[in-house]
Parts: C-alpha cells; structure tokens; sequence
C-alpha cells in the first residue's frame, strides 16, 4: 500500500463523484438527439444540482430521521461502490475490503434505505414506488449475481480487481460464456438504473413510475444528493461493464502516468457506452410492470447459461 | 491458430443457443421469423469459418446452400405466407414465458450431460459444441409444443432443422454432399407442403390455432 496507491484511490473517487452527473448529461443529450429534440446542455445535470443545493429543503412534519439520513447513506453507498469499482487503475486499496459480491450487497443497502424513506413519509406514491423497486431489486440481484460469478469463473477470483487483472493481462480469448453475461448484465443494469424499458428516467407524471416515485416528496439538498447518487450509480454500473467485458486500457503499474493515460480511455468507453444506452432506450418502448419479471427471468436465464457455457466448453 | 478457430466456432454455437431462447420467448411472428433469419446466417458462418480452417471444401459448398436456402429463400417463403395470411402483426399468447424459460434451462444442463460422454468420442475441433446443438434441438421441440399457432411451430420445426445440421458440422465435419442435399429439399418441400397445409387450415376453421385440428374426429 503506497502513496500511489492511495493517489489513485482519491482520483478515481473524485473522478466518479464529479464526471457522473457528466455521464448522465451525455446520456440524455444523446437521447434528445436520436428523439429529434433539441438536446438540453451537456453540463445541465450539474446546474441542477447547483440549484437544489441553494434551495431550502422541505421535509414532510410525519417524517422521521429516516427520511432525513437515508440520501446520505445512499450517496456514500454509492460513493464506496465508485471507489471499489476498478474504473482507472486495478491497484486500489479499497478493493480488497469489498469483492463482487459484497458490491452488489452495497447497491441492496442502498435500494433497501431508499425504499425505507419513500415509506417513511407514508404517501401512496412512495409506497407504490418502494413496493415496484423492492420487485425488480430482488429479481435483478440474483441475475447479476451470476453475472458476475460466470466473470469469477473464468478468473478464479471474486475480487473486481482480480477479475479485470486476469481478463486484460491474457492473450486474446473470445468467450461466449462473457457473451451470455454481457447480454444479461446490460439488461439487468437497465432494471437497476431504471432506463427505459422498465421504468422512465425522463418523467415524474406517470402512474408507471419506479425510482421518481420514490423521490418525488424530496426536495433541496436531498433530493440533489438523491439525483447525485442516481448519476453515480449509472456511473458505477456503466464502470462495473466496462472494466469486465472490455477491460482494456484500465492502468495497472502502480505510477500515476498509467493513470493519466488511463482516463482518456475510460472517458472514450464511457461516452460510447452512453451513447449506445441512448440508442436502447430509444429504440424500446416502456414495459407493463407485470412484463419486468419475464425480462429479468430472461437476464437471469442468460447469466445461468453462461456459467453452464462456461463449464462445458472450459471457456 | 486452432485456439482462434475453436473459440469462434464456440462464439458461435453460444450464439446459436442465445437465438434458440430468443425463439422460445419471441411473442410476435414477424419477430420469430428475423431470429429465424439470424440463426441461418450464424449458422452459414460458422460452416464458413469451420470449413476454411479444416480445409474441407465440401462444407463450403454447405455454407452456400445454408445461406441460399436459410438466409434467402425459406424466410422469404415465410414473409409471404405470412402476408397472404395476413398474420404479420400476430401475437401469440403464451403459457407463463418465465417457466418455459426455466424448462428451457433444465433441458440445456440435461443436453449437456448426454453429450458429455458422446463429444469424448469425436475428434472434431469443435466436438465440445456437440452439447449446444443437442441442447438447441430439444429447445426447439419444447417451442413446437408450447405453440398454439400453426407459422410458430413450422418455425421450429425449421429451427430444429438448423440445430440438427450444427449437430452435424460440429461433430463429423458435415453430412456426406447427398444426405446434406436430400436434407436441405425436404426441408424446403416439407415448408411448402405445410404452407398448403396452413391454408386449408385457415379455410376449414377460419383460423390459425392447432388446437381446432383435435375436433376433426369420426363419431
């Protein structure tokens, strides 16, 4: 554990927190583009959070200190998530206190305290949007669960670091097990980051509405910090992709040229990455809530065969 | 690089299985026939790569007639039917997609298990696929009997068809030239006879559903 090391650990963190809101503003200037709308500014999602800082934040008189804590620990949960997930470098000394699975309990803890304070306030949105989010939560766990234990399959090795170290370091393979997992990790991270075809990020005016149904009593400082944590957890879905399935360009040696060299390239992944979220969203219509089980069954069901892939090809 | 080779050749068969889940949860009939299309044009590649790697000249000839009649023809049939049908926009109904897909899994890890001792014996470079075949195989006899509609289950007849022929390629290099041939033109006559078939159902019962052929009983 060096100085470097350490470094690195600060940049990638500071990097996640303030480049998310960024990922966020590509995402819909890239929807508003493939809709034929003029697209909001790059740097909007960043104003928005401007603004809701300065704005006073108006808690419901029921609400209790639930209410109150629960953006917080959704944003720090988030925030760890960011520092685990290898994005700029492998050589992280948070990495050896959370693997892959610990992880995914992370995201848990966060839906379970967000879902908890959309109950608290005992409005019927809230309670409808945690009740819709506790569904698709513990459909999309165990999916990407197996996502990632076909990734740990392969590599003998739960930890993120561990996996994107023996991925990128090898002689070029095409895996067809990575295949299945690919296909069913974009899926489940759709669910999870509640983009189109299972819930809107674009409106709060919909009675089929999951995550904006969940918010809508905050306001000011919480619900900017709510929205923050919302950017950072596409930021760490989107991270958690690419440094599985194209790990490449991801730093290793402990010197911080690597990492320099490193963020251009994850910047280039991340805006493609967007870019062809934009082009999912665009391209599929919004399910009936009743359909979400049989689209994460089928997440699931992919993420399962490529394990079973995986063990009868040896690849 | 027979690694190179072996790895495609297993892309592609995981892709040939992907597709063969695709069929048995697809809801829309025009949809059915595009992974229909898809699965053809895998399956013309994959005998391409296999062939120009094994050198075997003949699976070239195999790769055309895959392409001609599974990429070309038999969908272009099906578009036809289907409009003069006029079944295009047709959405089938289908018991519980999630327990089929379910079954669906069971029947793979059964497939892979039968051919575990039997891929042992080949000495193909890409014996190892000889399980997702089989596994592709039996997914499609689940979707023929999951479907109610008469085009649905001529698809997986169809897909059978394709499975049986990876089956072949992967594990013996390909039939001999005459069987592929007597093969691929039953297959396509079998599409028209059960075009005729479609037809005369829809006349006698104003409808596409199988389900009406059970009351054809002598008292």
């Amino acid at each position: 554990m060096t100085a470097e090391s350490f470094i690195a650990q600060l940049v990638a963190v500071a990097l996640a927190v303030l480049g998310a809101p960024l990922l966020t503003g590509w995402v819909n200037q890239c929807r508003a583009w493939l809709q034929n709308k003029s697209a909001p500014p790059l740097l909007l999602p960043y104003r928005t959070l401007h603004k809701l800082f300065w704005k006073e934040s108006v808690v419901a008189e029921q609400a209790t200190a639930l209410f109150r804590g629960a953006p917080y620990i959704v944003f720090g949960a988030m925030v760890l998530a960011c520092g685990i997930v290898p994005s700029l470098s492998t050589d992280l000394p948070l990495a050896p206190a959370a693997d892959a699975i610990a992880l995914v309990g992370l995201f848990a803890l966060a839906r379970v305290f967000m879902s908890l304070a959309a109950m608290d306030i005992g409005t019927a949105f809230g309670t409808l949007g945690a009740r819709r989010e506790m569904l698709v939560g513990f459909l999309a766990e165990p999916a990407l669960l197996m996502v990632l234990f076909t990734a740990a399959f392969i590599t003998q090795s739960t930890s993120l670091a561990a996996i994107v170290e023996t991925i990128a370091n090898q002689e070029f393979a095409i895996y067809p097990s990575l295949a299945f997992a690919g296909v069913a990790f974009t899926m489940v991270s759709l669910a999870e980051n509640a983009r189109v075809p299972v819930d809107n990020p674009a409106t709060h005016l919909e009675l089929t509405m999951i995550h904006e149904a969940m918010i809508l009593e905050y306001s000011g400082r919480h619900l900017a910090l709510m929205e923050w944590a919302a950017s950072l957890k596409l930021f760490a879905y989107s991270c958690i992709g690419l440094a599985i399935f194209f790990p490449w360009g991801i730093a290793q040696e402990r010197d911080l040229a690597g990492i320099l060299l490193a963020a251009p390239v994850l910047a280039g992944k991340l805006a493609i990455g967007g870019a062809a979220l934009a082009v999912i969203e665009t391209l599929s219509a919004k399910m009936r809530i009743f359909r979400v089980p049989e689209f994460l069954a089928g997440a699931f069901l992919l993420a399962v065969i490529g394990i079973l892939v995986h063990f009868l090809l040896g690849a | 690089m027979p690694a190179l080779v072996n790895q495609l050749i297993n892309l592609f068969a995981a892709v040939l299985l992907l597709l063969s889940f695709g069929l048995l949860a697809q809801r829309r009939v025009l949809s059915l026939i595009h992974l229909f299309t898809l699965q053809g044009a895998t399956l013309t590649a994959s005998t391409t790569v296999m062939a120009y790697f094994t050198d075997q000249p003949h699976l070239y000839y195999s790769a055309a007639l895959t392409f001609v009649l599974k990429v070309l023809a038999m969908p272009w049939l099906l578009h036809r039917m289907i409009e003069r049908l006029d079944v295009r926009w047709d959405v089938e109904t289908l018991i519980n997609i999630p327990t089929t897909m379910l079954v669906g899994i069971v029947l793979v890890i059964f497939a892979f298990n039968l051919a575990l001792p039997i891929s042992g014996l080949s000495a193909s470079v890409a014996r190892g696929t000889l399980g997702i075949a089989l596994a592709c195989v039996l997914l499609s006899f689940l979707m023929m009997i999951t479907r109610r509609k008469a085009i649905p289950q001529v698809i997986g007849f169809l897909a059978m068809e394709n499975a049986l022929f990876f089956a072949a390629t992967s594990a013996t290099y390909g039939m001999p030239m005459v069987v592929e041939l007597g093969i691929a033109l039953d297959v396509l006559v079998g599409m028209i006879i059960l075009g005729v078939f479609m037809f005369q159902i829809r006349e006698q019962f104003d409808s596409l559903d199988i389900r009406h052929l059970e009351k054809l009983k002598e008292e």
